[in-house]
């Protein structure tokens, strides 16, 4: 009603001036129910991760302070037999790149030739790339069984788990390189490439991929940070990776300070990596 | 580089008489060789399998399987774990995501939320157990929780820590969609805020809420790691039965266990996201 009657008396006003009587009213009350809903949630996102954080820092006796489990991180050694705690970060980090490589080689050729010349394959390769998403690892997992058999014929080093990292890391990638395709005109830069005599392979190596450059390095970024933070696979096939290692420790010594000081790094790893991929657009398109 | 490409231009004539011989199609073929034999494979084997007894023979009436009592349970746990975090976390989301919206479009508040979003979406797996324990846990630093071990209390609400997010990220568009003029005329035609929610609003919102709650639910039911890691002797959880039993030989005779439970899996994801991808497409008609 008040509305009416406001709009009635001046009907130029646009609704800006609403600030005062129910409006004004209104906002007072939203803003002070935002507010709060932030605090409760930040407090909810903050507090384990703090928890984590001091549990890192914690000293010998319950409630002191010291660096012990953050050194801890290179020279952790389980009960004998068992590598140390670095040789199983070294292995991830391993995983993470092989990974990237073989998403770089893989993907973003397959992706640009079915945009220039098999149009009608895109459907199906979009499919294809997202369903990883819907069907879990675990599920995955148990049909692998037989698969991973087979590649242990050939080795045993974890670093077999590429394999299937490479699909899991499928759909972030895929989105990441499908915006980036869409952002430039392929058509009109490969027919230019062509017809100055540049070879298919001329064209994607050194035209087109040059100029989505911001979405690969997303593409990587993502894949990395999903292989950091990878358990179930690797912990079913009888691998061990970081995460796996973290588990395991977890389980002989229930509150070990290492466990917290590692992922604790490899959160904020994970972080700097996102940081870097928020970031690095910002500056190229700065520059150009 | 260079001199590759010289020579190839000086070739073209010959190659373009000869570009029949290798038809366009058969570019993606390495990329969807490498998705058939480490994706369509695996689901292919669960699915046969689970139709299969160990020693290799057809036996469809493994279905009845899922009327074990034992089996159900598993099932129900999956669903009871994957209900409370899903309901819980899409309404905590959405209502987050209102706060976010209602605010600067371009403040800094709905910039470091996103962002955060973006990365908690992604923090599960055995890091996320171990922050709650730390926080919540037997010698947890806020206070120690009677419920942290509760199943499905305790591990909802380590759950929740991602679904919140992830919702935040699905509703957010949704709610940006809703027209301050659709307020506007509904309050001209005199409508108080809660017949502005129940009449407008709410039933435009309703779908996507709805699917945004389904993908919580999927999200939910792939979950291992963490679960995992806040508690591994008992079994509450279909991926949790579906570890077990790969590990072990224990179970139900004459039935390949692991593939069936996966099979069950796979069938509730393909209703799920079948019911989300009808919503999306509904939910797309009003926020275009």
């Amino acid at each position: 009603m008040a509305a009416i009657t406001t709009l009635g008396e001046t009907p130029i006003t646009p609704p800006a001036s609403g600030q005062r009587g129910v409006h004004g009213r209104r906002r007072r009350r939203l803003n002070a129910f935002r507010y709060v809903v932030f605090a409760v949630f930040a407090l909810f996102f903050i507090l384990p991760l703090l928890a984590m954080a001091r549990f890192s820092f914690e000293g010998a006796k319950l409630g002191t302070w010291s660096l012990s489990a953050w050194k801890q991180i290179t020279a952790y050694q389980g009960s004998s037999g068992i590598p140390p705690l670095s040789s199983a970060v070294e292995i991830t980090l391993e995983l993470a790149v092989i990974t990237c490589g073989v998403i770089l080689v893989l993907l973003v050729p397959t992706m640009i030739w079915v945009r220039l010349r098999v149009q009608w394959l895109s459907r199906a390769i979009e499919f294809l790339c997202l369903l990883p998403l819907t069907i879990p690892s675990i599920v995955l997992v148990v049909g692998l069984g037989p698969i991973y058999n087979k590649i242990q014929h050939y080795s045993l080093s974890a670093l077999m788990l590429f394999w299937i990292y490479v699909i899991l890391a499928l759909p972030y990638a895929y989105r990441a390189l499908s915006a980036g395709l869409g952002a430039i005109d392929v058509t009109t830069i490969s027919e230019a490439a062509r017809s100055l005599g540049a070879s298919w392979f001329t064209v994607m190596v050194r035209v087109i991929a040059p100029n989505m450059r911001q979405a690969i390095l997303n593409a990587m970024l993502l894949s990395f940070s999903l292989v950091l933070g990878e358990f179930t696979i690797a912990f079913l096939l009888l691998y061990s990776n970081l995460q796996v290692e973290l588990y395991s420790i977890s389980r002989n010594t229930p509150n070990a300070g290492v466990i917290f000081s590692t992922s604790f790094a490899v959160l904020l790893f994970a972080f700097v990596l996102l940081l870097i991929l928020s970031y690095a657009g910002r500056f190229r398109r700065g520059r150009g | 580089m260079a001199v590759a490409s010289a020579d190839q231009t000086g070739a073209r004539p010959t190659r373009a008489g000869r570009r029949l011989s290798a038809p366009s199609w058969a570019g993606p073929l390495p990329f969807l060789a490498y998705v058939a034999i480490f994706l369509i494979w695996p689901i292919g084997i669960v699915v046969v399998d689970a139709l299969k007894n160990p020693s290799g023979a057809w036996a469809p009436s493994n279905l009845s399987e899922f009327g074990n009592s034992l089996v159900r349970g598993y099932f129900i746990g999956s669903l009871k774990l994957c209900v409370l975090s899903s309901v819980l976390g899409a309404v905590l989301g959405a209502i987050l995501a209102y706060a976010i919206a209602s605010g600067d479009p371009d403040g800094p508040v709905r910039r470091i939320y996103l962002a955060v979003s973006g990365v908690l979406a992604q923090f599960g797996g055995v890091t996320l157990a171990f922050a709650f324990q730390a926080l919540i846990g037997p010698a947890g630093l806020l206070f120690h929780a009677s419920w942290y071990y509760n199943f499905p209390w305790g591990i909802g609400v380590i759950y929740i820590y991602f679904q919140v997010p992830l919702m935040v990220l699905v509703f957010l568009p949704a709610i940006d969609g809703v027209k301050v003029q659709w307020r506007e005329a509904s309050e001209n035609l005199g409508s108080s805020t809660w017949q502005y929610w129940r009449y407008v609003g709410g039933p435009l919102l309703w779908p996507a809420f709805l699917g945004g709650l389904l993908l919580l639910f999927a999200n939910a039911l792939s979950a291992f790691a963490t679960i995992q890691a806040w508690e591994n002797q008992i079994a509450y959880i279909v991926p949790q039965q579906i570890s077990t039993s790969l590990s072990s030989e224990v179970g139900l005779s004459n039935v390949n266990v692991a593939d069936l439970l996966a099979l069950g899996m796979i069938v509730m994801v393909v209703i799920v996201m079948t019911v989300y991808a009808l919503l999306q497409r509904r939910a797309a008609r009003w926020l275009r």
